[in-house]
């Protein structure tokens, strides 16, 4: 079984959004970055499929050299190699994105045999545009499934549960398959340290993608203006239970 | 000129309508238009109807399946897609306003499209009050557009309150410090008749299920309260509170995010706190 998984790395932003000065990206000069949650859940799931059946695993990404370090992540989770999209940093938009991951799993394939399953995160967490991966199933001629807390192969089909108001939605389509989830789809492991070690040997390739023109161009960002919120103190410690039921009481909830 | 909408009867249908006709005159295709659900399917009609109608622009809601439909629109006809816009003003570009980070950041951005694909954000924009559109015809689907489909349906398991729709929740955080720890909000919870959530600290951890989790990549609520213990307020997690009426934040640390972005603070140590509110309660019953 050939298993993918495609990430982005992401910064982590803490309690406030700084912008760099023109405006055109977040001042990330003293974040952390990691890949975001529902791509983790991905990789996550491709590691149980190899586990559970054997094979070969990959974890695929477009972005900066750094991005390294989350492909590493993603291989002491267990993932076996990694293929690197290496950007200059500069942002791509979808469909650039999804044209460079086309072109990098066709390859692989064309060398290593099929994947049967290619996993996405729902949306990206910082970009959020909702289509990478229905643009690579398009481009691969596969069906998509988005939105997925629940993944279960059963020989040459998958069936997957997506979360929707009332309850999962149930779809069972044929492999290859390209599936898009979401966080809650499984817990990730923590690395181990061997994990870890191993990790730091794992083969990367590496190429450099041109990157087309942007057709979804971004011009600036801006931080949304706050909700305005008071931060009245009802006071500290046990002693403010009174005022907070009272609060409660004033809300009709108590 | 006509813009072509994909459209419910919700609010955000109402509301994406309102963008939509600044691209010309509406005509609709139904969100249940190809049942069961097929996105593919859907997909097709649309390019199709879009091409017949030679419309301006296709519209969605930024919902769930409003953005999965129109990605697989605009993969299946080579064109750009611009999600979860708050503003789009015709042109060539056009240009959008659209969310980024679950709504943390705005983004402006130039669409270079012949046919912009744009879905709309919910509860960003007023809804229409015009007339309804007129619906198109649409062609049946092909084979291959039906392979994606909804087979089965389940529905919930837990017969409590459902975090999406709760009017009160009480929720905690890395602060709580065990999965034990939850026995105090979850008494809390009892006692208002609220539901439980959390932040994703605690469900990586493995003291809550990821279905308590509220934020980004967890549920976006619309409480009376919310009632935040122990919980910083990273921007990943506010963005699931947009919609809370009233928050109060429960925190040793006053200078955390939640203490200075909630309506009403408490400092200290939650572990005393809280039971000292359920006692609070208790007297007064
Ligand atoms: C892409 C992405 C998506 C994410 N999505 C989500 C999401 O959907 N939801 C989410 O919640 N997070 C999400 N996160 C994680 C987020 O960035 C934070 O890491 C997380 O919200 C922190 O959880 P916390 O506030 O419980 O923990 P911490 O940030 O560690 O805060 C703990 C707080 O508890 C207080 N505290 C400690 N002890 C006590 C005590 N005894 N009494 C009172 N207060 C005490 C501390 O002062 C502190 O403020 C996401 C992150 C990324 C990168």
């Amino acid at each position: 079984m050939r298993i993918a998984a495609c990430i982005k790395r992401v910064p982590i932003t803490g309690g406030r959004i700084l912008l760099t000065d023109d405006g055109r990206a977040i001042n990330t000069q003293h974040l952390g970055f990691t890949m975001s949650p529902h791509e983790e859940c991905g990789v996550e799931e491709a590691v149980r499929l190899i586990e559970a059946n054997k094979g070969d695993s990959v974890v695929l990404t477009l972005g900066p050299a750094e991005a390294v370090e989350q492909l590493r992540d993603a291989m002491a989770l267990g993932i076996d190699r990694a293929i690197h999209l290496q950007t200059d940093g500069q942002e791509w938009d979808g469909e650039g994105t999804a044209a460079a991951l086309t072109a990098a799993i066709q390859a692989d394939e064309a060398a290593n045999g099929r994947f049967d399953v290619v996993f996405f995160g729902n949306e990206s967490a910082d970009s959020g545009g909702f289509q990478v991966g229905i643009r690579v199933a398009y481009a691969l001629g596969r069906p998509c499934v988005t939105g997925l807390k629940k993944v279960a192969l059963d020989g040459a089909s998958v069936r997957c549960e997506q979360e929707v108001e009332g309850g999962r939605d149930v779809y069972v389509v044929p492999l290859p398959a390209v599936l898009t989830v979401k966080e809650g789809l499984n817990l990730p492991r923590y690395p181990s340290v061997p994990g870890k070690m191993r990790a730091r040997t794992k083969p990367v390739a590496v190429s450099s993608p041109a990157r087309p023109e942007p057709r979804v161009e971004l011009v600036r960002l801006a931080v949304p203006a706050g909700q305005g919120r008071r931060a009245e103190s009802l006071g500290s410690g046990p002693g403010a239970a009174p005022a907070v039921v009272e609060m409660l009481q004033k809300a009709g909830i108590v | 000129m006509t813009v072509l909408v994909l459209m419910d009867e919700s609010d955000a249908s109402r509301q994406t309508l309102t963008l939509a006709r600044r691209f010309g005159e509406p005509r609709s295709v139904r969100m249940d238009a190809v049942r069961p659900f097929a996105p593919d399917a859907l997909a097709a009609a649309l390019a199709h109807a879009a091409d017949e109608l030679n419309a301006s622009a296709v519209f969605a809601a930024g919902t769930e399946r409003g953005n999965e439909v129109m990605a697989r629109l605009a993969a299946r006809t080579g064109l750009p897609f611009a999600a979860n816009c708050i503003g789009a003003t015709p042109g060539n570009p056009v240009e959008v306003t659209r969310l980024r980070w679950g709504g943390s950041l705005l983004e402006e951005a130039r669409l270079h499209s012949p046919r912009p694909i744009i879905t709309v954000a919910p509860h960003t924009v007023p809804a229409d009050s015009g007339p309804a559109p007129v619906e198109v015809d649409l062609k049946p689907a092909a084979g291959k557009d039906l392979v994606v489909h909804v087979s089965d349906h389940i529905k919930p398991s837990n017969g409590g309150v459902s975090l999406a729709e709760a009017k009160v929740i009480v929720s905690g955080g890395r602060g709580v410090g065990s999965k034990e720890g939850f026995a105090i909000i979850e008494e809390l919870a009892g006692l208002l008749g609220a539901a439980v959530g959390c932040s994703r600290a605690v469900t990586s951890a493995g003291w809550r299920p990821h279905s308590d989790q509220v934020g980004q990549t967890g549920t976006k609520v619309a409480p009376e309260v919310y009632i935040a213990c122990g919980i910083s307020g990273a921007t990943q997690h506010m963005a699931g509170l947009k919609g809370a009426k009233r928050i109060l934040a429960i925190n040793s640390d006053p200078q955390a995010p939640l203490m200075l972005n909630a309506d009403y603070t408490v400092t200290g140590d939650l572990k005393e706190i809280v039971p000292a509110i359920s006692a609070e309660i208790r007297k007064h019953r």
